[in-house]
């Protein structure tokens, strides 16, 4: 998400694992950092401000003095970078009794309508039902989209045709909705003006005016430039905005706008929308892309998407049989599909704190879920008998495997070499401590675990005396040195 | 009215909030220092043109002007002339656009079918740049078709249809859902069979990181290149010009698959510069053909240079 500007604070930052830290090279640093801020489109104005906190308090004694002073300086790039985006509360306030309007404002083509969608979804998810109104008269078949995406999630919209006005519209949708009981939450999806526009910027301020909706929540498009601060501004002041939703922070834009709309305006960023498909709004947490911009990975996002997608019992069932080896096939597929629940793999894996470079370093992992797919459709061409015992898969089996996925022998054979590999892995990992567990995930992707040709070995284990901790190893080797050592210096005596 | 006075007039919105006035900053007779070089510094990158080719006019100012007194003319003229400099063509290749002909930026083909490729990221306005340019061609006695390419995103066929019926002239669409590439075929036919001038291609918006979808507007750019031999004889990337430096990534990324061959600078009459054509220009060498100045549908203009940059320093009345 934020890869751009990540690559550009590592770049920058990678000076101070070099060399001592002096006064100069911190100001030479800083430099770097700044036009790292800038090509990410942050506002230059914003960007100086960031330098000058910045160099304040990392010039001053307290990082000098430090005993890990790069370290320093990353963590006060951090907090500064946490602190100009947060504090942030991404809950909308919905009234408990009576109906609660939301109106979406924003430039032409920043996903408003699209938004909406998302939002409504959201919301209905939460046990409310919102109901749609297109106050959007001015592009063609605005209210036709509308009208669609309503539908996909199954919540009213209420319509007028193009002749009418915005405000008899929205009037008209609010007494609609106060009709149906049901109806907890009204969206309100205006037409995209420039804010520079004081006819239409009027009829937004007079909408405002009349309907008086509890939130007015702009949405911002993320790859916007230095002029995401002068139509931020803009709607603010004629609207008084209570949020920003940033869109399209799918791609690769840096997202400088993030940190420049907050400064600038003081409004808080809501929710980021992260794709094109509907459900695909996530709220924004100035923690975790903070964490992201310097290359610390988004593990608490990667955590809530797989608890959203995730069945608890499911993965502790799978949990325990791994544990036991009991693990097939069949509950590798299970495993596979889940995975795939949470999104697109690149994504997902970006978000895993040093992996996130791996992924663009890679281009052989331009489509991981290509090899996904090709394995699972190998799996579905076997019997339930073969996924439960992959050991009976003789020749003949394989062969046929093969051939009902369309792949060549080889990639059977392989897939189940990795598998056996696998799961004798996994069964070590589970009755590893959490520790052991980060370095052996860590060897893994070492050893090409992107490399498509490579593969997992199984840890060779010592046939008479069973598998030997490798921490017992050290320990036990160490011991034997110090017995050693002081062996030598009471003999010398 | 002429050409200058109607970007003027998209661009006059914008002057009352955010002057770009250059005369502001420098003062007659003082002498150029580093404060004021940063202040120019700032209103370069303002404009989205990004650090290296803001570097390169300040670089200059610096060796040429610094620690001298200024004279304020020499000084712009300067900035301009590099600006310009930085947005002209290279290898010499002729990309002439006469004024008084609003079509000269095309390549049109000399016999036959001319098609034009229109594409980009979500919400910059590749419709309504599609009516633009209909409507342009239509005015200067061009037959065409539309096509509907956007079978994804809800109602955008629609979009398109309802500017066909206001523009009056043929579209082809198919139900949403369907192969975009198929349907540019069938566009493509129906552009044959009828015979007329020109076929514009409208797709559905893409993040250009999204491999999917950028490998289906490769398979539209094939198709149409096997259906009628030499086309896309434009292939068209519309900007938003409020984008910021990730126009770069998304010039790069498109013209990868659909080898573009010049950009529509769309919402121009915003507070936006749109400088982000500089640095495009500048690594690929990917002209602008057309800016888009309002939301009416005449509000499309031939991109030249010269004027671009005028007015974006443009005193004012």
């Amino acid at each position: 998400m934020f890869e751009g500007i990540t690559k550009g604070l590592k770049g920058a930052l990678s000076f101070i694992e070099r060399s001592r830290l002096t006064e100069s090279n911190i100001h030479e640093g800083l430099g770097q950092v700044r036009e790292a801020l800038l090509e990410a489109d942050v506002n230059f104005d914003v960007a100086n401000d960031f330098i000058d906190r910045v160099s304040v308090q990392a010039v001053g004694d307290r990082v000098l003095k430090s005993i890990r002073p790069s370290e320093q300086i990353v963590g006060i790039v951090h907090q500064e970078l946490v602190e100009l985006m947060g504090p942030v509360d991404a809950s909308l306030p919905i009234q408990r009794d009576g109906l609660t309007v939301l109106m979406l404002c924003g430039l032409q083509g920043s996903g408003k309508t699209t938004t909406c969608g998302k939002l409504a979804r959201m919301l209905k998810e939460q046990g409310h039902l919102p109901m749609l109104v297109a106050a959007d008269l001015q592009r063609p078949a605005a209210i036709d989209q509308l009208q669609v995406i309503a539908e996909q999630i199954a919540v009213p919209c209420y319509t007028e045709p193009a002749t009418s006005t915005p405000l008899s519209v929205c009037q008209n949708g609010l007494k609609e909705a106060k009709r149906n009981p049901e109806i907890g939450v009204v969206i309100l999806d205006t037409a995209g003006r420039l804010h520079v526009d004081d006819e239409l910027m009027g009829e937004l301020e007079q909408l405002d005016r009349r309907i008086q909706p509890h939130q007015v929540l702009l949405v911002c498009d993320a790859m916007t430039g230095q002029d995401a601060v002068n139509s931020a501004k803009a709607f603010n002041d004629a609207l008084e905005v209570d949020g920003v939703i940033l869109t399209k922070l799918d791609g690769d834009t840096r997202g400088g706008a993030a940190l420049s709309v907050k400064a600038v305006t003081g409004v808080p960023i809501k929710f980021i929308g992260v794709g094109e498909q509907l459900d695909r709004l996530e709220e924004f947490r100035p923690e975790g892309m903070a964490d992201r911009i310097l290359g610390m990975g988004d593990v608490v996002g990667l955590v809530q998407r797989a608890q959203e997608q995730i069945d608890t019992d499911e993965a502790l069932a799978q949990q325990q049989k791994m544990m036991d080896g009991k693990f097939t096939l069949e509950d590798f597929r299970k495993q596979m599909r889940m995975m795939r629940k949470m999104g697109p793999m690149r994504e997902i894996m970006k978000m895993i704190p040093g992996v996130g470079g791996m992924v663009d370093d890679n281009p052989d992992m331009e489509n991981p879920e290509e090899d996904l797919r090709r394995i699972e459709g190998m799996i579905d061409s076997m019997t339930p008998h073969e996924r439960n015992n992959p050991e009976r898969i003789d020749r003949s089996r394989r062969n046929r495997i093969a051939k009902g996925s369309g792949n060549p022998p080889s990639e059977v054979n392989n897939l189940l070499k990795q598998f056996d590999a696998m799961s004798g892995m996994m069964q070590q990992m589970a009755g590893m401590g959490v520790k052991d567990r980060m370095r052996a995930v860590k060897e893994m992707s070492e050893g090409g675990m992107l490399d498509p040709g490579a593969q997992v070995r199984k840890e060779k284990t010592r046939s008479k005396r069973g598998s030997v901790d490798r921490d017992q190893v050290r320990n036990r080797k160490r011991q034997q040195r110090k017995n050693a050592r002081k062996a030598r210096k009471r003999n010398r005596r | 009215m002429g050409l200058f006075d109607r970007l003027k007039q998209g661009l006059q919105k914008t002057k009352d909030v955010l002057r770009t006035d250059l005369r502001d900053l420098f003062q007659e007779g003082q002498i150029l220092d580093e404060d004021q070089l940063r202040q120019l510094e700032g209103r370069l990158l303002k404009t989205d043109m990004g650090v290296v080719a803001t570097s390169a006019i300040v670089g200059k100012l610096r060796e040429e002007y610094g620690g001298r007194t200024v004279d304020v003319d020499t000084v712009l003229e300067t900035v301009k002339d590099t600006l310009k400099e930085q947005l002209a063509a290279r290898n010499d290749e002729q990309e002439h656009s006469d004024v008084n002909d609003p079509l000269s930026p095309l390549n049109l083909s000399p016999a036959g079918l001319t098609v034009i490729l229109v594409a980009g990221v979500n919400g910059v306005g590749k419709t309504t740049s599609i009516a633009k340019l209909a409507r342009l061609l239509i005015s200067s006695g061009r037959s065409l078709v539309l096509v509907a390419g956007d079978t994804f995103r809800a109602a955008a066929v629609e979009q398109l249809t309802m500017w066909s019926q206001r523009l009056g002239c043929e579209i082809v669409t198919r139900p949403s859902g369907t192969d975009p590439a198929s349907v540019a075929y069938a566009g493509c036919d129906r552009a044959l069979e009828a015979g007329v001038d020109c076929v514009i291609i409208d797709t559905a918006g893409r993040l250009q990181t999204d491999h999917n979808l950028m490998r289906e507007l490769q398979k539209i750019h094939r198709v149409i290149g096997e259906k009628v031999p030499g086309a896309p004889h434009e292939s068209l990337l519309v900007l938003d010009a409020t984008t910021g430096q990730n126009g770069i990534s998304q010039a790069k990324n498109f013209s990868e698959v659909v080898e573009c061959t010049g950009i529509v600078l769309a919402k121009l009459d915003g507070t936006a510069r749109g400088g982000i054509v500089v640095p495009i220009r500048q690594q690929m060498n990917l002209p602008v053909k057309y800016v888009g100045v309002g939301e009416g549908v005449d509000d499309l203009e031939p991109f030249d240079a010269n004027w671009f940059v005028d007015v974006l320093f443009d005193d004012g009345p």
